[in-house]
């Protein structure tokens, strides 16, 4: 099954990977090990999962803003998500996309924590259109 | 958002990767604040500098620009770094740390930034005129930016500033425009506040009843624009405050009339909330075993008042009190003689560094005494540090003998 969602692609570049989501919000610094790209904050739903070449979708950033800092050394050592699909976009995660040259999609006309989950395939394109195909 | 084509050759990679990822930042934060276009700046201010904050990720970033040739094109100032790069020895650095920090600094000095280290860069040669658009980073310099000088910026982190110093341009949004710097709540000051740190108090009442708004503040008189850098320090760090105005003191009050002021929030701030606020900040502690003093940095009056009260004193054996300032400022206080004062009487005035991005927390210390709520609001979560909120001349009294 094929889901079509409409949003915002501040990075207009196209990407495809699988879906990795959380309702909780992530901190970058202190949160993921840059790395390995593991997810290191205790008591985090995701804690343990990695994040590297995935789609992550969660509703927003937290934390200190050296998290801009840690998406930029995780894309240089390659354990960076391929994309990034947010509710509610914040700086530290947009200065972090940018840097890194990451996909970031926002202000979808659904509720991406609801439609996608994890291990769905997701398409990004650069209008902002995002491809969602169901895990069998 | 429009482009010009200068910039559309900077995003397009035309002078190099790192220009590009300069850009692209700076874009991106414009489409997401919807800015319309690009503005150029005066000046830069960039945080993010010590390396007990931004770790190795950090130094790779600034290593990986200064590598790809990224350089300033504005005056561009540095906030405190993690250790005084001459006397780091004497504050219980080791070598690891000065050599991880040093590496930040010369990768910031091959992009052009002046090594400044300080928090007050509009003190010692980075001073915007009214009107001028800047990107300045560090919130207690970026309040004072937009209030005291009349620039216009927006709270900016170290890295859209570094962007900003790179491609001299901003995105023209929230603070750069004149409908946003408007007051919307009118703060009456029921009180006369008799020291720095009450003024501080005030401050930080204000930005926490008010965490995103710009206060329009009347009954204050007229205060030294050292107590306004206090006082937007306060605001700045218990809020998201940019910009206050004061009545009759700074440079856009008198464009707000009774008229326009009419329609907005009121509020009353007495004593009694500001001494409410100290007490809530302020652990119930007696002993006295260090007193850090400059936070925001001391300027060269502060200095003076401190030299002053020195004069004739000892600090008690085996206490602290440590002083934070710029190397300029430390350099004129020098010639005056303030320094030698300091020192003679036992205590230490330190640059380029803080209370609050040094790694002090090695000292093993349990309590500081300090006279500012930034400090207070700071040391608790970055240092592990237990405060106790003084004015500056009670912390002075406490720590001499």
């Amino acid at each position: 099954m094929l889901i079509l969602l409409k949003g915002r692609n501040l990075l207009s570049k196209e990407v495809e990977g699988e879906a990795l989501v959380t309702s909780q919000p992530i901190s970058f610094f202190g949160g993921v090990n840059p790395k390995t790209g593991l997810i290191i904050e205790k008591n985090h739903e995701l804690n343990g999962k990695n994040v590297a070449r995935k789609v992550l979708v969660f509703p927003y950033g937290k934390g200190s803003s050296v998290g801009s800092y840690v998406l930029y050394a995780m894309a240089k050592h390659g354990t960076a998500p391929s994309a990034i699909l947010n509710i509610k976009t914040e700086a530290i995660i947009a200065v972090g996309c940018a840097l890194a040259n990451i996909p970031l999609v926002d202000r979808l006309n659904k509720n991406p924590l609801e439609v996608i989950r994890t291990g769905d395939w997701v398409k990004i394109f650069s209008d902002g259109t995002v491809e969602v195909k169901k895990k069998a | 958002m429009y482009l010009t084509r200068e910039e559309e050759h900077m995003f397009n990679g035309e002078y190099g990767e790192g220009l590009a990822k300069c850009m692209r930042l700076l874009v991106v934060l414009g489409e997401l604040f919807e800015a319309k276009k690009m503005v150029k700046v005066k000046s830069c201010h960039v945080s993010g500098v010590s390396y007990k904050n931004i770790g190795e990720p950090g130094l790779e970033l600034l290593k990986g620009f200064a590598e790809e040739n990224v350089r300033v094109r504005v005056k561009t100032t540095l906030n405190p770094s993690g250790m005084d790069r001459k006397r780091w020895k004497k504050t219980g650095l080791d070598k690891d740390f000065a050599k991880k920090q040093s590496e930040v600094l010369k990768a910031f000095k091959r992009m052009g930034v002046s090594l400044s280290c300080s928090c007050i860069p509009y003190l010692i040669g980075n001073k915007p005129k009214f009107g001028d658009y800047v990107a300045w980073a560090e919130s207690s310099a970026t309040v004072y930016a937009n209030s005291v000088l009349g620039a216009k910026t927006n709270r900016e982190s170290g890295l859209s500033a570094l962007a900003s110093a790179v491609t001299g341009r901003t995105p023209y949004y929230g603070y750069l425009l004149e409908e946003n710097r408007k007051p919307n709540v009118r703060v009456k000051v029921k009180f006369k506040p008799s020291n720095q740190l009450e003024i501080s108090a005030l401050g930080y009442f204000v930005g926490k009843n008010f965490p995103e708004k710009v206060p329009f503040f009347s009954g204050l008189g007229l205060v030294s624009k050292d107590w306004l850098k206090v006082l937007g320090a306060g605001l700045a760090s218990a809020g998201a405050i940019a910009l206050y105005h004061v009545e009759n003191l700074t440079p856009e009050a008198k464009f707000f009339s009774e008229d326009n002021l009419k329609d907005i929030e009121k509020f009353e701030v007495g004593l009694g909330e500001v001494k409410q606020t100290i007490q809530d900040l302020s652990e119930a502690y007696e002993r006295c075993e260090a007193v850090f003093l400059g936070c925001p940095h001391y300027s060269l009056s502060q200095l003076r008042e401190v030299a002053a009260f020195l004069r004739g004193k000892k600090v008690k054996p085996k206490a602290r009190l440590w002083i934070f300032t710029s190397r300029l400022i430390y350099e004129k206080a020098k010639k005056l003689g303030y320094v030698r004062l300091v020192e003679k009487a036992g205590g230490l005035v330190l640059c380029d560094t803080c209370m609050v991005v040094s790694p002090l927390e090695r000292l093993g210390l349990e309590v500081v005494y300090t006279d500012s709520c930034k400090a207070a609001h700071y040391l608790p979560s970055t240092n592990r540090l237990k405060v106790k909120l003084e004015n500056t001349l009670e912390c002075l009294r406490r720590i001499t003998v």
